[in-house]
C-alpha cells in the first residue's frame, strides 16, 4: 500500500478517453489555469473545481483506488465517460509539479468517496451469504437452461443443413450469393440464442470478399463452424473442460467461478474493437508471481467506452477468477488490494519458434482459438517486401504480422523503438501472423503501447 | 506464416488442396476422397477439412526471417528528463483540426507551443524518445514550418525511419543529402568529390555549411566550376554567399558583374553594395553623390534631389535595372537605386558634416522625400547600419506613428532587425505606448522571443488599456497569440489581476466583454506557466 503516492504518466491517463475528442479536450485542461482548490489523498483521491463557461466551477473528483479502475464524478453536464474535467484533473495530476498538493479532501468530495466506499462495503458483504438475486426458483432456472439448450440445438442442425447445401454447391456460389445469405443464417442463430454461433456465420460472409486465397479461408472457417457445431450435438461425450469450451463458443452465458488468484497483476496491453451494437475492451495482464497471463474482457454501448480501464505499464495487486472452459485465458477482476502502480516488471519472452509452439499446443484443449498472447523476447521488426516481420535476432526464424496490424500507426512506434536492434514485444500471435500490442526497449525504458 | 515449408508431410497439403477444389466445386460434382459409406458427401468434407485445418494451424513453423534492417545510426544525445518526455506527447496528441475552430476558452493552445519547445530541446541537446518519432514527423509533415526545427530534434533514427515510410519522404528531401552525413569538413577530397558529383540540393547544403565555417574555403569551392554551372544554379550558389560576406570576396563578385544572366549580375551588386568598401560601391556613392546636395540657395539649409537623366551601361553594369516598373517615373527608379547602393558613410561628408539624425531632419526640396528616405531605408536594412536604422525610425512616440523617414510599418520592422535586441525591444515598447497595439502586431515580430521586460509591461498594459475601453478581445487575438507564445514567463505574476471578471462592465463596453477579457488572460496566464514548466521540465536533471 505504498505505491500510492506513484503517480500516473500521462498517456496512462489519456487511455481513459473514450474517444479522440475526449483526449484533445482533457490535454488542454491539464494545465494549471482552470483549476483551483485541487488536491489529492493517500487513499486514491483527486479532486479540484474546474472553471467552465458557466459563474459556478464544476466539481471534479476521481476515485484512482476502485477495484474496477478509476471512478469519476463530475458536476458538469457531459455524457461523455470520463469527461474532460476528469481528465485534465487526472492530466494535471500526473504532471506532478505542485498544482495537485497531498491534502485533505474538501467535504463535497468526501461525501462521494464515502458513499462509494460504503456502497462497495455493504456489496461485498451482501455477496457472501449467497446471492439474493439468484434465489429465484432454481426448477425453474433449470428449465429455461433446457429450453434455452433445445432452440440452440435446433440451430445448430440447422446450420449444419446450411453448411452442407453450401459444399454440395460449392464454395464458388459464395461469391455471387454474398452477405445477404449469411445475414439471414445469422439473424437465425440470433434467435436461436447462439450468439457465438451467430457471429461466426456473420464473418463467413465477408470472407469472398478479403482478396486472394479466400476459398481456403471459408473453407477453414465453415469447416471450424460444423466442427463447433457438431461438439454442441455432441456434447454429452466430450469431457468436461472441452464441453466447457464448446458452450463459450457457442455463446452460452458463463461465469467466472474459477478460484481466485492473487497476485500482482501487470497490465499488458489494452484495446477496444467495436462493431456497430458493441464496443469490446481487451485488456491482457500478467501475473508476476503466477506467470499466468489472462485476459478480461468488458463491454460498452456502441461508441461508448468501456467502464473497466487499466492503462499499460500499471500493476495491481488483486484477485481474478477464471471463466470455465478449457484452454480459456478469459478472467473476471476481484477483489483489488491496491490501487493500479506504475512498474518496473516486463513478462520473460520466448523465440518466434516457441510462440507458434505455442499456439499448436494451445489448439488441443481450444480448436477454435484465433491466437494466444505470447511476449517475444530479442526480436527485430524487419521490412518483407510490403509487410513486416518479427525477426528472431539470432537464427533465421521471423513471424509475419498479420495483414491488420501493418496497417496501424502503432506499427511505426515498433520499428522507430527498434531502430534495427533487438526489443521485446508482446502480442497476440496466431495462425494469421502475429500481433503487437505493447513492446519494452532492450535497454532500461517503460512499456509503449502499440495498439 | 510460410505454410508450404512446415515439414508435415507433403501428402497432407495435398489432401488439403484437394479438400479445397471439391469444396470448390461442390460435392454434387465431385465426391470427396474417403467418403465412408452411410456418410453424406458434404459432412464428409467438412469433418476432413476440419481435421486438416486444425492440423494446418498446429503445425505451424515460423517464417524465414528477411534481411534486417541496417540498424539507426546511434544518436549520442542525452534522453530527454521523463517529464519533458511526457510534455512532448501531450503537445504532440493536440493535433489540430479537432475542435473545428470556434472561441478558444481558457486552455492553451498546446500546439502553437510546439516550435518553441523544440527549439528549447534543441538548445539544450536532448534525444527524442524513438516512440514519438512517428508522431513527431507526422506533425512536421502537416506543417513545414516545424520541419527544420523537428528534424534537427528527431535526429538521425527519424531518417532512419524515413526511409521505410514514403509518407515521411519529406524528410530525407529537407535534409540535405538524403541525410546522409556532409562529409567531414576537413576531408577536401570527399568534398570535391561531392561537390562534382552530387545532386543540387546536396551541394546547395554543402556550399552553406562549407560557408558558414570557412567563408574563403568555400567561395574558392565555388570558383572551381562557376564558369560550368547553369545559370538558376549559379543565381543559388551566389546566393549562399550572403553567409560570411567579406571584403576578400569582392574580386570573385566584381567577376560575376559581367555574368552571362541578368539574375546573377544583380545579385552580385546587391551582395558587393553591402560591402562599403567595394569597387562597386566607391562607384554607386560617386553616382549618388552627383544627385544629392545641400541646396545653399535657401535661406535654411534643404536637400536638392537631381536625379539622373540616363542608366548608362556603367550602371547597368553595377546592376542598376534599366527599365522601370509600370507607372513609375524612370529617373527617380534609377535614382532610388543609386542611393539605396551606395553607402551610407557617404552622407556625413557630403552633406556638410551632419550626423545621420542631422541629415535625416533636413527638409527635402520638390517632392524628394520620399523616394530619398526609402533608398535610404532600403540602404540601411541592406547594410545593416544601426546609426543610420535609428535615424529613419525617429522617436517612438512621434505623432502618426511615423518616424521622420515617413517609413510603412513593414519598413520599420526591417529597421528594428539590424538594432540590437534590447534597443529594438525598448522602441517597440515606447511605440506600443505612444500608439497602442492596432499597429503593433509586425513591429512584435521582429522582437527576440521572450519580450525583454518593459517591452512585456507595454503589451500587457495596453491589453489592460484595450479591455477598459470595451471593445472585444477578439480584436487583439493576434497579439494575444503572440503574447502567449513570446511573453516572460516570470512576467505571469503581473497578470493576476487581469484574471477576474470584473463586475461592474465600463460605460460603452460591449456586452459581455468583461467575461471574455478575462478568459482571454486566464489563457494567457495559463499557457505562460505552462511555458515556465516546460522550460523547467529541460534543465538537466
Amino acid at each position: 500500500m505504498t505505491q500510492q503516492g506513484v503517480r500516473w504518466t500521462a498517456d496512462q491517463v489519456l487511455a481513459l478517453a473514450p474517444d479522440t475528442a475526449s483526449r484533445k479536450a482533457g490535454s488542454k485542461l491539464g494545465a494549471a489555469g482552470p483549476w483551483s482548490e485541487a488536491g489529492s489523498s493517500d487513499e486514491g483521491t483527486v479532486w479540484g473545481l474546474c472553471k467552465g463557461s458557466g459563474s459556478k466551477p464544476y466539481q471534479t473528483v476521481v476515485d484512482i483506488a476502485d477495484a474496477s479502475g478509476p471512478a469519476y464524478k463530475c458536476s458538469c453536464p457531459s455524457r461523455k465517460f470520463p469527461c474532460k474535467h476528469a481528465l485534465g484533473l487526472l492530466l494535471l495530476w500526473a504532471g506532478g509539479d505542485g498544482a495537485v498538493p497531498r491534502g485533505e479532501a474538501p467535504e463535497w468530495a468526501g461525501q462521494w468517496i464515502a458513499g462509494r466506499r460504503k456502497r462497495a462495503e455493504e456489496k461485498r458483504s451482501g455477496e457472501s451469504p449467497g446471492s439474493p438475486s439468484g434465489s429465484a426458483d432454481p426448477e425453474a432456472a433449470r428449465r429455461r437452461a433446457e429450453r434455452r439448450a433445445e432452440r440452440v440445438t435446433a440451430g445448430a442442425v440447422e446450420l449444419e443443413q446450411r453448411l452442407a447445401d453450401l459444399l454440395r454447391g460449392g464454395l464458388a456460389t459464395a461469391e455471387q450469393s454474398g452477405y445477404g445469405l449469411w445475414e439471414e443464417t445469422a439473424a437465425r442463430m440470433v434467435d436461436a440464442q447462439a450468439q457465438g454461433l451467430a457471429g461466426r456465420v456473420r464473418e463467413l460472409g465477408a470472407i469472398p470478399s478479403t482478396g486472394p486465397g479466400w476459398p481456403v479461408r471459408l473453407l477453414e472457417e465453415c469447416a471450424l463452424l460444423h466442427l463447433l457445431g457438431q461438439g454442441w450435438l455432441r456434447r454429452e461425450r466430450l469431457p468436461e473442460g472441452l464441453a466447457a469450451t464448446v458452450r463459450s463458443r457457442i455463446g452460452l452465458p458463463a461465469s467466472a467461478d474459477g478460484p481466485p488468484l492473487r497476485d500482482r497483476w501487470l497490465v499488458l496491453a489494452q484495446y477496444d474493437t467495436a462493431d456497430t451494437r458493441l464496443t469490446t475492451r481487451r485488456i491482457w495482464l500478467y501475473g508476476a508471481d503466477s506467470h499466468r497471463t489472462v485476459l478480461l474482457l468488458s463491454y460498452g454501448a456502441a461508441g461508448r467506452a468501456p467502464e473497466l480501464a487499466l492503462p499499460v505499464g500499471l500493476a495491481l495487486e488483486a484477485e481474478v477468477s477464471s471463466f470455465p472452459g478449457a484452454g480459456q485465458l478469459r478472467a473476471a477482476l476481484g477483489e483489488q488490494f491496491a490501487p493500479p502502480a506504475p512498474a518496473e516488471t516486463r513478462p520473460p519472452g520466448v523465440t518466434t519458434s516457441q510462440a507458434v509452439a505455442r499456439y499448436g499446443d494451445a489448439l488441443r484443449d481450444d480448436p477454435w482459438l484465433e491466437s494466444v498472447p505470447v511476449t517475444l523476447d530479442r526480436v527485430v521488426p524487419t521490412p518483407d517486401g510490403d509487410s513486416w516481420q518479427l525477426a528472431d535476432v539470432d537464427g533465421d526464424a521471423a513471424l509475419p504480422l498479420t495483414p491488420a496490424a501493418r496497417s496501424r500507426p502503432g506499427l511505426w512506434r515498433l520499428v522507430s523503438l527498434s531502430g534495427g536492434a533487438p526489443v521485446r514485444v508482446f502480442g497476440e500471435c496466431g495462425h494469421q501472423g502475429f500481433t503487437p500490442l505493447t513492446a519494452w526497449p532492450e535497454g532500461p525504458g517503460e512499456a509503449v503501447g502499440l495498439c | 506464416m510460410n505454410r508450404t515449408s512446415a515439414p508435415v508431410d507433403a501428402p497432407a497439403t495435398g489432401a488439403w488442396e484437394g479438400l479445397v477444389t471439391t469444396a470448390l466445386l461442390g460435392t454434387d460434382r465431385r465426391t470427396p476422397p474417403g467418403t465412408g459409406p452411410g456418410q453424406e458427401a458434404p459432412v464428409a468434407l467438412l469433418d476432413a477439412a476440419a481435421v486438416e485445418t486444425v492440423r494446418r494451424r498446429a503445425g505451424l513453423r515460423p517464417a524465414r526471417a528477411a534481411e534486417r534492417p541496417q540498424p539507426a545510426p546511434e544518436d549520442s544525445r542525452p534522453p530527454l528528463p521523463p517529464a519533458a518526455a511526457r510534455r512532448l506527447a501531450m503537445l504532440l496528441a493536440d493535433r489540430p483540426g479537432a475542435s473545428g475552430g470556434g472561441r478558444r476558452g481558457t486552455a492553451p493552445d498546446l500546439m502553437e507551443l510546439l516550435p518553441q519547445w523544440l527549439a528549447a530541446a534543441n538548445a539544450h541537446g536532448f534525444a527524442p524518445p524513438p516512440q514519438v518519432l512517428p508522431a513527431l514527423l507526422d506533425a512536421a509533415r502537416g506543417r513545414t514550418d516545424l520541419r527544420p526545427a523537428a528534424l534537427q530534434f528527431a535526429g538521425p533514427r527519424a531518417l532512419w525511419l524515413a526511409r521505410l515510410n514514403p509518407d515521411w519522404r519529406f524528410a530525407l528531401r529537407s535534409t540535405p543529402g538524403g541525410g546522409a552525413a556532409l562529409p567531414h569538413l576537413r576531408d577536401d577530397g570527399s568534398i570535391r568529390q561531392l561537390w562534382q558529383d552530387g545532386l543540387f540540393a546536396e551541394r546547395v547544403a554543402l556550399l552553406s555549411a562549407l560557408r558558414s565555417r570557412e567563408p574563403a574555403a568555400a567561395r574558392e569551392l565555388l570558383a572551381t566550376t562557376w564558369a560550368t554551372e547553369r545559370a538558376e544554379d549559379r543565381l543559388m550558389f551566389l546566393d549562399s554567399l550572403r553567409t560570411g560576406l567579406c571584403p576578400d570576396d569582392e574580386p570573385f563578385l566584381e567577376q560575376a558583374l559581367t555574368d552571362r544572366s541578368r539574375n546573377v549580375r544583380a545579385t552580385a551588386a546587391e551582395l558587393l553594395s553591402a560591402l562599403p568598401g567595394s569597387a562597386l560601391a566607391a562607384r554607386m556613392a560617386l553616382r549618388a553623390e552627383a544627385c544629392v546636395a545641400i541646396d545653399r540657395t535657401l535661406s535654411a539649409p534643404a536637400i536638392a534631389v537631381e536625379a539622373p537623366h540616363e542608366c548608362d551601361p556603367g550602371m547597368e553594369r553595377d546592376g542598376v535595372v534599366a527599365k522601370a516598373p509600370a507607372g513609375r517615373g524612370e529617373r527617380s527608379w534609377w535614382f532610388g537605386q543609386l542611393v539605396e547602393a551606395a553607402p551610407l558613410g557617404t552622407w556625413s561628408p557630403r552633406l556638410g558634416g551632419r550626423t545621420p539624425r542631422e541629415i535625416v531632419a533636413l527638409p527635402v526640396s520638390d517632392d524628394w522625400q520620399g523616394e530619398l528616405h526609402a533608398a535610404w531605408c532600403r540602404a540601411a536594412v541592406r547594410q545593416r547600419d544601426a546609426e543610420w536604422s535609428r535615424a529613419l525610425l525617429g522617436e517612438p512616440s512621434a505623432p502618426e506613428a511615423g518616424g521622420p523617414g515617413a517609413v510603412s510599418l513593414a519598413e520599420r520592422a526591417k529597421l528594428l532587425g539590424t538594432l540590437d535586441a534590447a534597443e529594438r525591444a525598448e522602441w517597440v515598447a515606447g511605440f506600443i505606448a505612444a500608439h497602442g497595439l492596432s499597429e503593433a502586431f509586425q513591429l512584435l515580430g521582429v522582437c527576440a522571443v521572450p519580450w525583454a521586460a518593459p517591452l512585456g509591461r507595454a503589451v500587457v498594459d495596453a491589453l489592460n488599456i484595450a479591455r477598459d475601453a470595451g471593445s472585444y478581445p477578439w480584436s487583439f487575438s493576434g497579439v494575444m497569440g503572440l503574447a502567449e507564445r513570446c511573453l516572460d514567463p516570470s512576467e505571469a505574476g503581473r497578470l493576476d489581476a487581469l484574471l477576474a471578471v470584473p463586475d461592474d462592465e465600463p460605460e460603452n463596453a460591449s456586452p459581455g466583454a468583461g467575461g471574455y477579457w478575462a478568459e482571454s488572460f486566464q489563457r494567457l496566464s495559463t499557457t505562460l506557466r505552462l511555458r515556465a514548466a516546460m522550460t523547467e521540465e529541460l534543465r538537466m536533471p
